[in-house]
């Protein structure tokens, strides 16, 4: 997906996760196995990194609370290193002079990694359609979950976060190599 | 009431210097010329008790010769009430004094202000930008600035 | 290797370290405590702050730019989005401004409900800045409580504008909708809800011995620093001073109204922090006191300047049809002239001026916002501190980016 991926270590080939199913004959059965059991691990222990920034850190806040309550998906602890995060959440807008702190931010977070846009100033710039705003984070980083609003209601964060979770268990989670 | 004797003393006592008082909505308005916004400040703070700054910002006229009106809003907590002064300077050389010596707040509102219009301050050294970004070229507020000239600081991706 | 990107430093520092033993921080402005946004870049001897340099603006998104391309109706969206955890208050203080300047009189109920919404909204605030204070430095308890309340403020908001966090609700010449049935009784349940609540973090933290050795004479700033460094609301109030522009100056309903101005003693945290918690139950007891007053009539103002006519008569009367063509198309307009109108927001003085040029559009609305001024102010009350108490020094400030950076 995208290129810009940094090494793990130099005794593993670099990984590349959210890569579609490879079809390989000999050890397919083992492959998808494998894929389901991580998968459903990495989707019931998200890490999320809330880059928050604007008016949607109030649903933000009410998501994490009871009565909607992130900690249902496992997702309940924010970790606010990015080395120790793996779902970066851009909630609120995100304007030029932002930008290049959400770059480092992305950048600096270690493979597995999943982008939920929070709220439609990140998804698309929301209605500031001026000079100072960024006019969606997908310009600058990949974007796996869009969760539109002013701000979005917190039933439409738990729909996004499921969505996630739907495309974290469908997708494939190369550990060993590149391909496994 | 004393308060209202001090507001009648203040339009008198301001008014020659100032050249015209208004009210409008409740808050008195003095426009003035840019040497004597300085002055006027410092009586307003030292004699009748306007202390507290509450707002400094410029509109831009660009028909006109002196482009750039600067607005300094004060209040008085004693006296409970406000006063607008406003000072027009052109478009060539927008520089008034900074009121930063009399006021603590001058400082960032200053500083918005020439990131938004251009406007300089004499006597404030650091006029950074505070709502904008180094590297940001123009001034947004004036309106000659499209409103959706983007200057980017990342390069997107394609 | 090295696949990071480089690209120029938004913010450029004003000082580089005076000496050898100190140490330069970067603090934000992706930061947990930092409250969205603010980057403080501190030097430290050690664990103790020498001075700080506070960059704020990345939250700027263009408001008064906006506003001057749309109409006077259409940007109160944008005008709610200043102050975002008191939203309400943003729309009324900007429709009170462009009502003064239209020589528009609200109907009495109308003013009545804008002051037990603004009221509500100052709840609200507050039990946000309070909770978001004591959670970063550990009460996760006194959070969860305090969240729950507001949600279910936001809950009843909700079934009153139609939206939990930001409303747009206030309209020129009035309000959006009338009140539901039975929001007043759902009103009175959540109050109660309130109070128990408040209670519990009141038993938490009040006279809890490291909240006190955390929180008193922590970022104390004088009377005299306040105000000459612009500081309105529970700010200046902690220091002593009972200004309140609802009680100097009032506007809407507050004349008729019986309540207190809570003040601090010292100026530090923890008056901040008390007085906010007396604030959020002085505007409890006016909310009581307005729910028993609101009178009944209606609630937008029966001018066709600004006010919508019904939508029976729009389809029926060509009058009617062209005048809420031209609302919707040019706007109210609004006659030539300038005003400044403050609120008593919950973070201060919330002033909008506003140039009108003629017409339907503004030729520039500008925000004195209370938390851009208290950011200049920060520094003063960071500074000579230690790191740790960065994080409930700012949380006491109650900067708002979005009215911040504007």
């Amino acid at each position: 997906m995208d290129a810009r991926t940094i090494p793990i270590a130099p005794l593993l080939p670099a990984a590349a996760a959210n890569t579609p199913r490879v079809k390989d004959a000999a050890f397919e059965y083992l492959t998808t196995r494998k894929d389901e059991l991580i998968g459903w691990a990495r989707k019931f222990s998200l890490f999320p990194y809330p880059f928050v920034t604007a008016c949607c850190a109030m649903e933000f806040m009410a998501v994490s609370a009871s009565p909607y309550d992130t900690d249902r998906f496992g997702a309940a602890l924010p970790r606010f290193s990015p080395r120790q995060a793996d779902l970066l959440m851009v909630v609120g807008t995100v304007t030029h002079k932002q930008a290049p702190v959400l770059l480092k931010v992305w950048e600096q977070m270690c493979e597995p990694k999943w982008v939920m846009a929070f709220g439609v100033c990140a998804s698309s710039g929301g209605f500031y359609q001026n000079y100072a705003a960024l006019q969606g984070i997908d310009k600058i980083i990949p974007v796996d979950v869009y969760v539109p609003g002013c701000p979005p209601r917190p039933e439409m964060v738990i729909d996004g976060i499921m969505q996630l979770q739907d495309k974290i268990a469908r997708s494939s989670h190369p550990v060993v190599t590149d391909t496994f | 009431m004393a308060a209202a004797r001090d507001l009648e003393t203040l339009q008198r006592e301001l008014v020659p210097v100032a050249g015209a008082a208004t009210v409008s909505h409740g808050c008195f308005v003095f426009a003035l010329a840019p040497g004597e916004l300085a002055p006027t400040a410092r009586r307003l703070r030292d004699e009748f008790g306007f202390d507290v700054l509450l707002d400094v910002t410029a509109v831009d006229w660009p028909g006109d010769a002196l482009r750039f009106e600067v607005v300094h809003h004060f209040y008085s907590t004693a006296h409970k009430v406000r006063v607008r002064l406003k000072t027009r300077v052109a478009a060539d050389e927008p520089v008034v004094d900074s009121l930063g010596a009399l006021y603590g707040s001058a400082a960032f509102m200053e500083r918005e202000c020439h990131d938004m219009y251009g406007i300089g301050f004499r006597g404030n050294f650091d006029l950074r930008p505070i709502l904008l970004y180094e590297g940001f070229v123009g001034h947004p507020l004036r309106k000659d600035y499209p409103k959706q000239r983007e200057q980017p600081l990342v390069p997107y991706r394609d | 290797m090295d696949t990071l990107t480089s690209f120029p430093n938004p913010v450029r520092s004003i000082f580089e370290a005076t000496r050898d033993d100190s140490v330069i921080v970067n603090i934000g402005p992706s930061h947990p405590a930092t409250h969205g946004t603010v980057q403080i870049i501190a030097e430290l001897d050690g664990e103790r702050v020498l001075r700080t340099d506070v960059h704020c603006g990345y939250l700027h998104r263009g408001f008064e730019k906006e506003c001057e391309d749309h109409t006077w109706h259409n940007l109160i969206p944008y005008v709610d989005r200043l102050n975002y955890v008191s939203a309400l208050v943003n729309d009324f203080a900007y429709c009170d401004a462009v009502e003064q300047l239209m020589g528009v009189e609200i109907t009495p109920r109308c003013r009545y409900l804008r002051t037990l919404l603004s009221e509500y909204s100052r709840v609200v605030d507050h039990l946000t800045c309070v909770a978001a204070g004591l959670m970063e430095m550990g009460a996760m308890t006194a959070f969860l409580y305090l969240v729950m309340v507001r949600d279910f403020m936001y809950e009843h908001l909700a079934a009153l504008t139609g939206a939990r966090v930001t409303y747009s609700y206030g309209r020129i010449g009035g309000l959006a909708r009338d009140l539901p049935d039975g929001w007043l009784v759902r009103l009175e349940e959540i109050l109660v809800q309130y109070e128990e609540f408040v209670g519990r973090v009141h038993a938490l933290v009040d006279r809890n011995r490291i909240f006190i050795d955390r929180l008193r004479d922590v970022g104390t700033i004088t009377t005299a620093d306040a105000l000459s460094l612009g500081c309105t609301g529970p700010i200046l109030r902690s220091t002593g001073v009972p200004r309140d522009l609802r009680k100097d100056t009032p506007y809407l309903a507050y004349a008729e109204l019986d309540f207190d101005i809570p003040v601090g003693i010292k100026g530090d945290n923890y008056d901040r922090y008390f007085v906010r918690m007396r604030e959020m139950d002085e505007s409890v007891y006016m909310i009581r006191q307005l729910a028993q007053m609101l009178p009944e009539g209606p609630i937008n103002v029966d001018d066709r300047r600004c006010t919508f006519p019904e939508k029976t008569l729009v389809y029926s009367q060509i009058e009617s049809l062209i005048n809420h063509f031209k609302l919707v198309m040019d706007g109210p307009s609004v006659p030539p002239g300038e005003i400044y109108c403050a609120h008593e927001a919950p973070n201060g003085e919330l002033g909008f001026y506003l140039v009108s040029t003629g017409g339907g559009t503004p030729y520039k609305v500008h925000v004195r916002s209370p938390s851009f001024v208290h950011m200049g102010a920060a520094s003063r009350m960071l500074d000579g501190g230690q790191l740790a108490d960065i994080v409930p020094t700012f949380g006491s400030i109650n900067m708002i980016g979005g009215e911040c950076d504007r």
